[in-house]
């Protein structure tokens, strides 16, 4: 190392050398020059850590901003929408008055109605993605299957659910469509989140068990999964609230422009939903700037539902982890 | 009473695999259905016509199929909410893993995640109600309802996936790099530029990569803001129409089995495609260069 440095020799032969220099005072001023340069890029390098700092808290800051912008200006619009009536009532004048509660049931029956369905595959899943299956193969084709599910987009599962459920299954625009096709959307958010509770879950707790000389289902079933239970849960509750936001996968497959009636009276019927309400009102409706702040109010209440569900499942799953303890 | 137990447990086991099965049986059935209900098309229209012709009239007659705007409207949009969701992802990523105390890391994240949390139909709205008319004043143009726009509200959907997968995988980054470049005198910044990045590039890559594949496919924001005409864009402040608006919108009217439904599945095919193709690339750049201690550095 040292002898394919160059440096090293010149600094050699200078000291060897230059005998006839005053010895002392020369390298004072050549190690008070390093010193000071070195200080310059020492300093040059702070100033520069400074500025990309500063770059990467606005970067942080834009975001904080963008979520206060949206929020501030659609409660701003639309607080004064929100009244009992406005949450309790049916529309009423062809849309440009009355509430939208037919909405609330609706979304809430299609996000319940997505969860049943895929809660118990996703949970599955997730047992045996992260209990049974072995590193190989099949493993690696089964997480490229999930993941890619993950990824397809939310229109397409609109167009799936119209084919298979509405079409071939003859379900129609229906409420048990739109939550099947939105059970699909959710699978891969549930399938996460379990596995993710069941990876918390201690090796120690599986051995012992075994140890004890319980079967692998027997471990399973009392001892993993209730300790992973407040994981699953949150996973499940903001599926939900996952399910209850999405639009495009519900537009051909379970939401209507206007179902009458405040309560849908089988799974068959087709249901009203805030997204779909919002996006039709905004775009479709014949009296668009007469029906703006129902617009905002729709908006509000939605964010308030997705937003409240998933602080709901957090409030919850601290409590779960509590009691557990 | 061993050899029963021992049965049932082989029963579980089958069990669980057919059901973790579901997910793909699932993505085949969606991939038959598009190609069942997509295909049809194409005795009208060749494979060709249908991907490069320039023009989409599918109710007017003669019908028009080419879905050739449609995909570039796509691609830029998605190409330029990247420009500006990449940045501002990876720097809060960075921001949130590296700079930001435990208090104020405590508060960003949450942020993120509501961000990510809110439905894609809000932002949309949002982009419609508020931002079309602030770029149609401050810009002077014709329509705020655009290219730029739908790029703008892409972009921050796009953010908390950038954002968490990224800081995923600068979390991972093993701490005693980190000490070795500080300990040779690097400040913090040179550390992270030299050291941290590079080490948890391939996570960021896949982030960026699930984040654009997220913007491809989303539907409503599209729908809402960018526009709609199907034309090839000229400038940024074009309207545009994209597929998945294109799907959504026209989708309520086609009637089940004319040329106009098959060719709406048709787009939806080139659209799940592309999305495939996005995923499966970042699970490839996930699982080949996976950072696993330092040794492989």
């Amino acid at each position: 190392m040292e002898t394919t440095n160059p440096e090293y020799f010149e600094n050699k032969a200078e000291t060897t050398t230059d005998r006839a220099v005053p010895k002392v005072k020369g390298n004072e001023t050549e190690k008070d020059i390093t010193e000071t340069a070195a200080a310059r890029t020492r300093g040059r390098r702070k100033i520069m850590q400074s500025i990309f700092f500063f770059l990467f808290r606005g970067a942080a800051a834009v975001n904080g901003i963008a979520l206060f912008i949206i929020i501030f200006f659609l409660l701003k619009n639309g607080l004064s929408a929100i009244s009992w009536t406005f949450l309790t009532q049916p529309p009423m004048d062809s849309m440009t008055s009355g509430g939208i509660f037919p909405c609330i049931v609706g979304t809430l029956c299609l996000g319940i109605g997505a969860i049943i369905a895929a809660l118990p595959v996703g949970v599955a899943s997730g047992i045996y993605l992260n209990e049974y299956a072995r590193p190989g193969l099949m493993l690696r084709i089964l997480r490229l299957g999930i993941s890619n599910l993950a990824g397809v987009p939310s229109v397409v599962f609109g167009l799936f659910g119209l084919a298979f459920f509405c079409i071939i299954l003859k379900m129609g625009v229906s409420i048990l469509a739109g939550a099947l096709t939105l059970a699909t959307l959710t699978l891969p958010v549930i399938i996460g989140s379990t596995e993710e509770a069941l990876k918390s879950v201690p090796d120690t707790y599986r051995e012992a068990s075994l140890a004890l000389g319980a079967t692998k289902w027997q471990t399973i079933y009392r001892v993993v999964l209730p300790a992973a239970m407040p994981g699953i849960l949150t996973g499940a509750i903001l599926g939900l609230s996952r399910a209850a936001g999405e639009t495009a996968p519900i537009m051909f497959t379970g939401a209507v422009f206007f179902a009458p009636g405040k309560w849908p009276s089988s799974l068959l019927d087709s249901v009203m939903a805030l997204p779909y309400h919002i996006y039709v009102l905004a775009t479709a409706g014949t009296e668009i700037e007469k029906t703006r702040p129902l617009q905002y109010g729709t908006a509000i209440v939605l964010i308030a539902l997705v937003l409240g569900i998933n602080l709901g499942a957090l409030i919850w799953r601290s409590r779960l982890r509590k009691r557990l303890k | 009473m061993a050899e029963k137990a021992q049965t049932t447990e082989k029963m579980m086991h089958i069990f669980f695999f057919c059901i973790a099965s579901a997910s793909i049986t699932i993505l085949f059935l969606i991939m038959i259905f598009l190609f069942k209900e997509g295909l049809p098309i194409f005795k009208t229209v060749s494979v060709k016509a249908f991907i490069f012709g320039e023009y989409w009239y599918p109710t007017s007659d003669p019908a028009d199929f080419g879905i050739f705007p449609l995909i570039v409207a796509s691609l830029t949009v998605t190409v330029f909410s990247a420009l500006i969701s990449i940045p501002l992802g990876v720097m809060t990523a960075v921001y949130l893993a590296e700079i930001a105390s435990q208090k104020v890391g405590e508060i960003v994240k949450p942020v993120v995640e509501l961000l990510a949390a809110l439905p894609s139909v809000v932002i949309g709205f949002f982009g419609m109600v508020l931002v079309a008319p602030f770029l149609q004043r401050i810009f002077d143009i014709p329509t705020g309802l655009n290219l730029f726009n739908a790029s703008l509200m892409l972009a921050f959907m796009a953010v908390p996936t950038i954002c968490s997968i990224s800081e995923d995988a600068i979390h991972s980054v093993p701490v005693a790099l980190k000490e070795a470049s500080m300990a040779l005198g690097a400040t913090h910044f040179e550390t992270i530029i030299k050291v941290i990045v590079p080490a948890s590039i391939s996570g960021i890559c896949t982030a960026i990569i699930l984040g654009m594949s997220r913007a491809v496919g989303e539907t409503m924001v599209v729908l809402m803001v960018a526009g709609g005409a199907a034309m090839v864009p000229e400038s940024v402040f074009d309207p545009v129409r994209p597929m998945p608006a294109s799907i959504a919108a026209e989708m309520g009217e086609a009637p089940i089995g004319s040329d106009h439904y098959y060719a709406l599945f048709a787009t939806g095919i080139v659209l799940f495609i592309f999305t495939l193709v996005f995923n499966i690339v970042a699970d490839y750049i996930a699982n080949k260069y996976r950072q696993v201690g330092e040794a492989s550095l």
